[in-house]
């Protein structure tokens, strides 16, 4: 038997759900109180507990520091993309109605909004993995003993 | 100029006020991901060069439209945030883009030897978004979009300056200083901001222009004014709030000291401008006041004791950074001139120490790359060792003293005229005096490079180098700036003239 069953048993049940309320707050953001921050950071939460409960090498197993970099990188160029995409369609920087014909709806608002809070979500939760790994990797590892 | 601005195709160049900040900035992310420093360095040439053209087409627009106006995201402005470019912030794009295109060809050689290769892509990202957050600072026209530009050049620049540190340890402290010291500033200003936003209701700095002079008797308006003042002053290195900046210049990579001297106080001292007279207005009690009692005074006290202590400076780089505090001393005297020669004769000031120093911290960067020097006593006898080094470096250096036959004694003359015009007889002397005590600073240096006895290898022969093409190139590309506006005064003149009109005029809008 390894040690921690109780922590291993209950993380391994809480992280799915952790990370379906983050997207729960992700797409509630255009709506309601939420979006791409919280999101990330709450998505982040769950890798961060996962590296926690499972070690810092797992965990970066799981979550690879490319994978992060690329994360970043692509979060950034998501949110500035929507607004390159409104302006090539015609209209101002990031100006979301031309994204879909239904003006009465404001369906396009809607559309960028997710999309730019899609981007926002990818690099919150990368930069704060990114900073976790920073952080996490200088310190030596806690000795099983001393739990 | 008008020839490359016309490359610009209309279809692009109605968006450019969007499309010059979201390029350096979108391709930082770009620049994160690739795998070496030179392709980094490609990705950040292609999009600083981008940025320049852009910047010429905006420039010739405001020519002939006046103001640009460009609405973020179809809101329009004063409820949306507004890209506002007139002609004071058209000469601020149009040095940020020279000199960073120029830094970043400069760039890649100097990187490659103070960078470790892997860091190099990152390196390049967190320029361009520094780079980026400059251009956004300068374009914008919402006193809290102007923030948020600030922060994010001010967190890029705090990394940038830090990554000196695998030359030089101190880099992290000197980094941590300006963290702190940035931030401070930084707040007092997002403070000030939050204040005109209470007492005017909108954050449009146009706008806000309209609204505030009912409101000259508030006291939240005043307690604005200084807070706005302070936090502006940190982050532009006005004289007694300019402590970090000696040993951030020092320590940071050559590469990023040549950019930051050129650009990034220049930016604050242009934020400062637009709020004395187009958000304020000079005619205020309070706003008068400042002119005088703040401007003038410490702008003076600062090149005076600035330049003083550039002379005992041991490290050459440090020197140079202090005698950047007293440059940005004369900035300051134009604008507590506050008329519009005087303005102007800031404005030109800006636009010329750019080169100057832009042009000393190259040079000085091509004698590190080749024999590791930082200290002045380290640079004897370079004259001989890398003579068009030395040659670029003596011409820039007597620019900054305002030696006739270079660009800096315009900004001597105009700043001297303007003060005249005003009767400051004493701003005239502490003028001159300033620039005698440059005189000796600068001759500190030239006379180890070209008087002092040469460094010697075992065998006796004097050590010969010279500086890669990458780094000649923009380094000579400023020194014959430094020269050529000297002969050719007009073109910067006139630009700094409609500056300062634009400045002016929107005081009695």
């Amino acid at each position: 038997m390894t040690p921690h069953l109780v922590l291993r048993v209950v993380s391994k049940l809480l992280i799915p759900l952790i990370v379906v309320f983050g997207l729960y707050v992700h797409f509630h953001g255009d709506y309601s109180p939420g979006g791409g921050f919280q999101a990330g950071v709450i998505v982040a939460a769950a890798v961060i507990l996962y590296a926690l409960i499972f070690g810092i090498d797992s965990a970066k197993r799981a979550v690879p520091t490319w994978f992060v970099k690329f994360m970043a990188a692509l979060g950034v160029l998501l949110f500035g993309g929507t607004g390159v995409a409104s302006l090539i369609l015609g209209a101002n920087f990031l100006d979301y109605d031309v994204l879909h014909p239904d003006l009465a709806h404001h369906t396009g608002q809607h559309i960028g909004i997710i999309l730019v809070e899609l981007g926002v979500l990818s690099t919150v939760f990368s930069v704060m993995m990114a900073i976790f790994y920073a952080f996490a990797g200088r310190a030596p590892d806690i000795p099983e003993g001393e739990w | 100029m008008e020839f490359l601005a016309s490359l610009i195709p209309p279809s692009l160049s109605a968006h450019a006020p969007a499309v010059i900040v979201v390029t350096p900035l979108l391709m930082a992310a770009v620049a994160a991901l690739m795998p070496n420093g030179r392709l980094g360095w490609a990705v950040t040439l292609i999009s600083t060069a981008f940025a320049a053209l852009l910047a010429l087409s905006l420039i010739v627009d405001v020519q002939s439209a006046g103001v640009i106006s460009y609405a973020m995201g179809g809101w329009a402005p004063p409820a949306g945030i507004e890209f506002r470019i007139d002609a004071l912030n058209a000469v601020l794009l149009l040095v940020i883009a020279a000199l960073g295109l120029l830094s970043v060809i400069y760039a890649l050689p100097s990187v490659a030897d103070e960078i470790a290769e892997d860091r190099q892509a990152l390196f390049y990202s967190a320029f361009l978004v520094c780079f980026a957050g400059l251009v956004g600072v300068a374009i914008t026209g919402d006193a809290f979009n102007m923030f948020v530009f600030l922060e994010i050049s001010s967190i890029s620049t705090y990394v940038l300056v830090g990554m000196g540190a695998s030359h030089d340890r101190r880099a992290l402290t000197a980094a941590y200083n300006y963290l702190v010291l940035g931030t401070i500033g930084a707040t007092f200003f997002v403070i000030g901001v939050g204040f005109l936003y209470m007492a005017t209701g909108t954050l449009n700095m146009a706008d806000m222009a309209s609204r505030l002079p009912d409101l000259s008797d508030s006291r939240v308006v005043q307690a604005a004014f200084a807070f706005i003042i302070v936090g502006l002053g940190l982050k532009a290195a006005m004289f007694p709030l300019h402590l970090w900046l000696p040993n951030a210049y020092a320590y940071a990579p050559n590469f990023v000291t040549s950019f930051l001297a050129s650009t990034a106080t220049k930016v604050a001292f242009y934020t400062l401008v637009r709020f004395l007279f187009d958000v304020f207005w000079p005619e205020a009690p309070f706003v008068a006041v400042s002119f005088l009692w703040v401007f003038a005074i410490l702008g003076i006290v600062g090149m005076i004791v600035a330049s003083v202590q550039a002379v005992f400076q041991d490290d050459a780089r440090r020197l140079l950074a202090f005698s950047s505090v007293a440059q940005v001393g004369y900035m300051m005297l134009g604008l507590g001139i506050g008329t519009a020669a005087g303005v102007s004769a800031g404005m030109l000031h800006l636009v010329n120490h750019a080169m100057m120093k832009g042009a000393l911290f190259m040079a000085l960067g091509a004698f590190a790359i080749r024999f590791g020097i930082r200290r002045i006593s380290d640079l004897n006898g370079f004259a001989q060792s890398m003579p068009f080094t030395s040659i670029a470096f003596t011409i820039a250096g007597l620019s900054l003293v305002g030696v006739p036959m270079t660009v800096g004694f315009w900004s001597k003359w105009y700043l001297g005229v303007a003060a005249l015009e005003n009767g400051w007889w004493w701003a005239v002397a502490a003028l001159i005096l300033s620039s005698l005590i440059a005189l000796a600073y600068v001759a500190r240096m030239l006379a180890a490079i070209w008087v002092a006895e040469p460094h010697h290898d075992k065998a006796g022969a004097i050590a010969h180098a010279r500086a890669p093409w990458l780094m000649l190139g923009p380094l000579w590309v400023l020194a014959i700036a430094n020269i050529w506006f000297f002969f050719q005064p007009d073109f910067l003149v006139s630009l700094t003239n409609a500056a300062a009109e634009a400045a002016l005029s929107g005081a009695t809008r």
